[in-house]
């Protein structure tokens, strides 16, 4: 620095302050991934040695070495696979409807609102809603089919809120060209916009969907059983879920079943970590040629 | 219809005929997305009449009065006590201490990423942060029992199997990720002149940070921040595997206490039957749940659009 103007008498106080704070910002930064290992690896130290093939194909059973999640595997599959039968097609719709279609009326700024707000609802709430509506009002019971649908209420706002914002990634050029041929707006919409907001479409779905895999408290509230040694047949059975089956086992005191819970555990982030691996290829690889 | 059609010809007959059935077409789609639309609203109406109608049957039996201030919960055993105070207390004791974690951690993780970081951190953190949030919350449970808490044992001896610090710091880890990168938007949106102005007056980068950017961003700080406790309040998993199922007014984090959310667990994995005063109790503590967390939001939003510093 120069030597010729004179430093403020404070600039060594300062420059400590500022080093200091940067070496704070930068350790508390590393917690964050520090807090993540730690997480993961507690989690397969302590369920590695009861993750086998038997603990994939077994029933959960009350001797802890013949445990196993097949029926919370197989009935994570059938919950979701209706759920996004349910939540995709009426998500894209109302978020085709507001980028697209939608004036700036009195009604589309309630729907916008209220958008807003089911994205801040607590996901317990959605299970009240789906145990009166589902589960009683509708009689549904307490089945897959009360399940996704209650589900697919939870995350219709998060897909909804990432398929608009995939939609107006789409340069207005590409309509207007569309137009100028002559096109309808459903043309449009249908042969331009959502092939080039599909990426970003499915980048949100899917991690909307791996948020409804881990949610418990709804599907505790509609009644999901916690012992269920059976496979779903169809859409009106009775099912368990993974975390259902974590929460179950976490719950008991012996430490045995803590130790089956971790094993579940580890098998339900690695089916949500390849889930998130998915959706950010998707992304990596769409996002290289635009601009 | 095929998918390419150019007119060429002229408007002929059988074109105008098909002009207007199109036209119908257009109509109709337009129609099924508005209605696919109107679902949403749909379910916030759903949401409230549910909550409203049973919670209305609840008050019924029980004075709002004794519900909002009595002292003692204690629905499932006689003489019943229906004071919803203590399930209150349960939740913001889990928030205060989510929050003493979570936000300070979250604005300096944010400040580092947004101010710091080069492009290399930034692509290890964002995605860390990413999976942090993307953990089910049932894991962080497990986490908190099984790790957490034997922790805190070791450190205070005095500490139940069951406490709100160790379900607090989940908590807290759990809404790290949100306020992070709610924060590192609202940081990234002052404009670089702000700081460049700064720093020629001789500022250091700490005064540049604390003293110009996060001024600049505070209506996106605090909004973030509420919506993180309103996070906190409506968790759910955590604090029912961690926290315990003691409903009391107790300020000591070191012993079991019971939340809103997981009371409402503990009655729904009960067999209580339907029609009870029991089972109305889940949906007057969920109304109130969702009261306080709608209230949130609205302050949040209504935040970030009063106090946002418009930048050009």
């Amino acid at each position: 620095m120069s030597g010729i103007l004179a430093a403020p008498k404070n600039l060594r106080r300062r420059r400590t302050q500022s080093a200091v704070f940067r070496w704070l910002c930068l350790s508390l930064t590393w917690l964050c991934l520090v807090l993540l290992a730690v997480l993961l690896v507690h989690a397969t130290r302590e369920g590695l040695p009861w993750l086998d093939w038997q603990f994939l194909t077994d029933f959960p059973s009350r001797f802890p070495e013949r445990a196993g999640i097949r029926s919370a595997l197989m009935g994570t599959l059938w919950v979701i696979g209706f759920t996004a039968l349910f939540s995709i097609p009426f998500g894209v719709a109302a978020a085709i409807y507001l980028e697209e279609y939608a004036e700036r009326t009195r009604v589309s700024s309630m729907i916008e609102v209220s958008i807003a707000n089911l994205a801040g609802v607590p996901s317990i709430v959605y299970g009240i809603l789906g145990l009166a509506l589902f589960v009683r009002w509708l009689a549904l019971g307490r089945s897959v089919l009360a399940g996704a649908l209650t589900l697919s209420l939870m995350v219709l706002p998060v897909i909804i809120i990432s398929s608009r914002e995939a939609m107006r990634a789409v340069p207005g050029s590409i309509r207007r060209a569309s137009y100028a041929l002559g096109a309808t707006k459903w043309q449009t919409v249908r042969h331009h916009v959502l092939p080039a907001a599909l990426p970003g479409i499915l980048t949100g779905t899917i991690l909307a969907l791996s948020r409804a895999i881990g949610e418990t408290a709804p599907l505790i509230m509609i009644g999901a059983l916690t012992y269920v040694a059976f496979v779903p047949q169809g859409p009106m059975d009775a099912f368990t879920a993974l975390p259902i089956q974590i929460f179950n086992w976490v719950s008991r005191p012996q430490e045995d079943f803590h130790a089956l819970a971790a094993a579940a555990i580890v098998v339900l982030l690695a089916v949500l970590l390849l889930m998130n691996a998915v959706a950010v290829i998707i992304r990596i690889r769409t996002q290289g040629p635009r601009s | 219809m095929t998918a390419v059609e150019f007119e060429m010809t002229g408007p002929a007959t059988g074109d105008l005929r098909r002009r207007s059935s199109r036209r119908w077409k257009e109509e109709g789609i337009k129609g099924m997305l508005f209605i696919c639309a109107l679902l949403s609203v749909a379910v916030t109406v759903g949401i409230v009449l549910v909550l409203s109608t049973e919670t209305v049957l609840f008050f019924r039996e029980v004075p709002i009065g004794d519900f909002l201030f009595g002292k003692v919960w204690a629905p499932l055993l006689a003489p019943k006590h229906f004071g919803v105070l203590p399930l209150l207390a349960g939740s913001f004791l889990i928030v205060i201490g989510a929050g003493a974690i979570g936000l300070p951690v979250g604005l300096a993780t944010a400040i580092y990423l947004s101010e710091y970081a080069g492009g290399r951190t930034r692509t290890i953190a964002k995605p860390v942060l990413e999976i942090l949030a993307g953990i089910p919350t049932v894991v962080y449970g497990y986490f908190a029992l099984t790790f957490v808490t034997p922790l805190l044992r070791g450190v205070f001896p005095t500490t139940g199997v069951f406490n709100a610090a160790s379900a607090s710091i989940v908590v807290g880890i759990m809404i790290l990720p949100m306020v992070a990168s709610l924060c590192d938007d609202a940081l990234r949106a002052v404009p670089a002149s702000l700081r460049q102005g700064a720093y020629a007056l001789g500022a250091t980068p700490f005064e540049v940070s604390v003293r110009v950017v996060v001024p600049g961003a505070l209506s996106g700080i605090v909004a973030s921040f509420v919506l993180a406790l309103s996070r906190a309040i409506g968790e759910t998993m955590a604090v029912t595997i961690a926290a315990g199922a003691t409903p009391k007014l107790t300020a000591n984090p070191l012993e079991s206490i019971q939340t809103m959310t997981a009371y409402i667990v503990q009655v729904s994995l009960g067999d209580t039957p339907t029609g009870t005063t029991e089972y109305y109790t889940i949906f007057a503590v969920g109304a109130l749940l969702f009261v306080i967390t709608l209230l949130a939001n609205l302050l949040a939003i209504r935040i970030l659009r009063r106090f946002r510093e418009v930048y050009e």
